[in-house]
């Protein structure tokens, strides 16, 4: 058995997080157009490869070898620090989801976790929070007025539909008690008990969620500052190359770290239903010990955190082919007059359901 | 004295000095956000991650986003700066010169202590249930007050945003 360290491990399981989620983008990419045509009946990608799977190859490839173009006036460094402030802050906040519970090998256990911090929800939150800079700097930076509109209307949002985003987290915190996401995680499912996921205990809190997650990450119906039929392009109007190819790229990722935040808060995260059944049935009736037992959930959980991740990305995708743009002042009212109140409300209600001992 | 500490102290300092100098007031917000995540990074390292991260929250994820985005919209640059008259200028650095020399005077004796290694050492201070604890307990009443004066901040927003009787813009 090899020995690693405990920081080696970690290195180990941050790489593959980092890995996972550049090659989770590079397949959205693709996944968006085949549901796209599957959407609208067409045929999709097919060339390049079996089922068109070599597309997002094609793609990086023309990504790369496309010119560079600076417009005129523009920041230059600032031009180019847009993109990378984009990506750096996307690819920051997959560091503390807990992507599985511990694998054990002897007397080693590992958490398939980045990092495990007491304050795990308020990181995903900050950096998400921080996410908006990179549109911000680059669609100033520009020198183009569509896209400092893009780079303008992209801060409104984000602000106005983070803080309905942090009420309907608090809903969630006052039933956890605590920040850490792995906390959350195992709250979720408890031996020998009949448990909920969070999202029995928290519809309304999950809805509002989900439409904040669709405002934070840019996608339709909340694309304005992207919006092609106002701004051209928005705020990547004058981006050209990998450099545009890096906002697309920041977009997936955002969207796959979204997905699982939501499946890690409101769906149980690594938890599967009849996962301690499983594993008792396993140690009885086939000798396996506990340890190995524990270990094939763990994998088992964390193929089905992926597969709940993926579940949430299509829906994206789905919503994305599906659902119109809003106009700018709908998507302003809806932020503050109808989601910001539904999060006090829903607020409001889960401490009373707490206090009345409903839910706990 | 950590090397980090020495690394971030050198990164606050750097960017609060470029905040000040620099031409363009973009750049100046900019550098503005890298000194509060030095900042930040100094309350990690004194065990305070819940201040850490709600001060990224706030001031640089929520505030700094409201600075660029009025700096953004006003389109501020050399060539609009008003010229402020040179009385103002002289009251600028006299009130900041005097500032600089309070607080040399308040710190100057103060000798640095370092985290304690023996077994007094309580590594949960800077948690959030012990920060929560102080705070509701300990300092409930200008806690709340606080949260008053931003409640009336909030009001006179809303106030100023109003729409006033007849107006219509879209």
């Amino acid at each position: 058995m090899i020995e690693l360290p405990a920081l080696g491990w970690q290195s180990i399981v941050i790489f593959v997080v980092f890995a996972l989620s550049l090659l989770i983008a590079t397949y959205c990419t693709y996944a968006e157009r085949v549901i796209a045509a599957f959407l609208q009946d067409r045929v999709g990608p097919d060339r390049a490869g079996p089922f068109g799977l070599l597309q997002p190859l094609a793609d990086a490839v023309k990504m790369f070898t496309k010119e560079e173009f600076f417009p005129g006036g523009a920041n230059k460094a600032l031009f180019i620090f847009g993109p990378c402030l984009a990506m750096i802050t996307a690819l920051m906040s997959s560091a503390v989801i807990p992507f599985g519970n511990n694998l054990s090998f002897g007397n080693n256990a590992f958490f398939l976790q980045g990092i495990e911090v007491n304050v795990g929800m308020l990181w995903v939150f900050g950096v998400v929070s921080l996410g908006v800079y990179g549109v911000m700097i680059g669609g100033w930076a520009s020198n183009n007025k569509f896209s400092l509109l893009g780079a303008i209307r992209a801060a409104s949002q984000n602000i106005s539909y983070e803080l309905a985003m942090g009420m309907s987290l608090i809903a969630v915190l006052m039933i956890s008690e605590t920040l850490s996401l792995r906390t959350i995680t195992l709250q979720q499912s408890v031996a020998g008990e009949w448990h909920f996921w969070n999202i029995v205990k928290q519809p309304l809190g999950f809805i509002i969620f989900c439409v904040c997650a669709f405002a934070e990450t840019n996608r339709t119906p909340f694309d304005l500052p992207e919006c092609e039929t106002e701004l051209v392009g928005g705020y990547h109007t004058e981006y050209s190359s990998m450099k545009l190819g890096l906002y697309l790229f920041a977009e997936y990722i955002n969207i796959f770290v979204a997905s699982a935040v939501m499946s890690v808060l409101y769906f149980g995260g690594f938890n599967f239903p009849f996962q301690y059944e499983l594993r008792s049935w396993l140690v009885e009736n086939h000798d396996w010990t506990l340890a190995a037992a524990q270990n094939l959930i763990t994998v088992l959980g964390t193929v089905g955190l992926f597969l709940k991740i993926f579940a949430f990305i299509f829906f994206f995708m789905w919503v994305r082919w599906t659902l119109p743009r809003f106009r700018y002042d709908q998507l302003m009212r809806l932020g503050w007059t109808i989601l910001i109140p539904l999060a006090v409300v829903n607020i409001l209600i889960t401490g009373g359901l707490i206090l009345l001992g409903v839910i706990k | 004295m950590s090397p980090i500490f020495l690394f971030l102290a050198f990164v606050a300092l750097l960017s609060a000095l470029g905040v000040v100098f620099a031409k363009n007031p973009v750049h100046s917000v900019l550098f503005l956000i890298l000194t509060f995540f030095a900042l930040s990074g100094h309350y990690l390292l004194l065990n305070a991650q819940f201040l850490a991260a709600v001060n990224i929250i706030v001031y640089a994820g929520a505030i700094m986003v409201l600075f660029l985005f009025v700096i953004m919209f006003l389109n501020l640059n050399v060539d609009t700066e008003p010229h402020k008259p040179a009385l103002a200028k002289i009251a600028a650095a006299v009130a900041g010169g005097s500032l600089l020399l309070i607080l040399v005077a308040a710190l100057k004796d103060i000798a640095p202590t370092g985290a304690p290694q023996d077994a007094t050492f309580d590594s949960q201070i800077g948690m959030v249930d012990r920060l929560g604890l102080v705070l509701y307990q300990d300092y409930l009443l200008p806690f709340e007050l606080a949260s008053v004066l931003f409640l009336v901040a909030m009001v006179g927003a809303v106030m100023l945003g109003k729409r006033e009787a007849g107006e219509r813009n879209f």
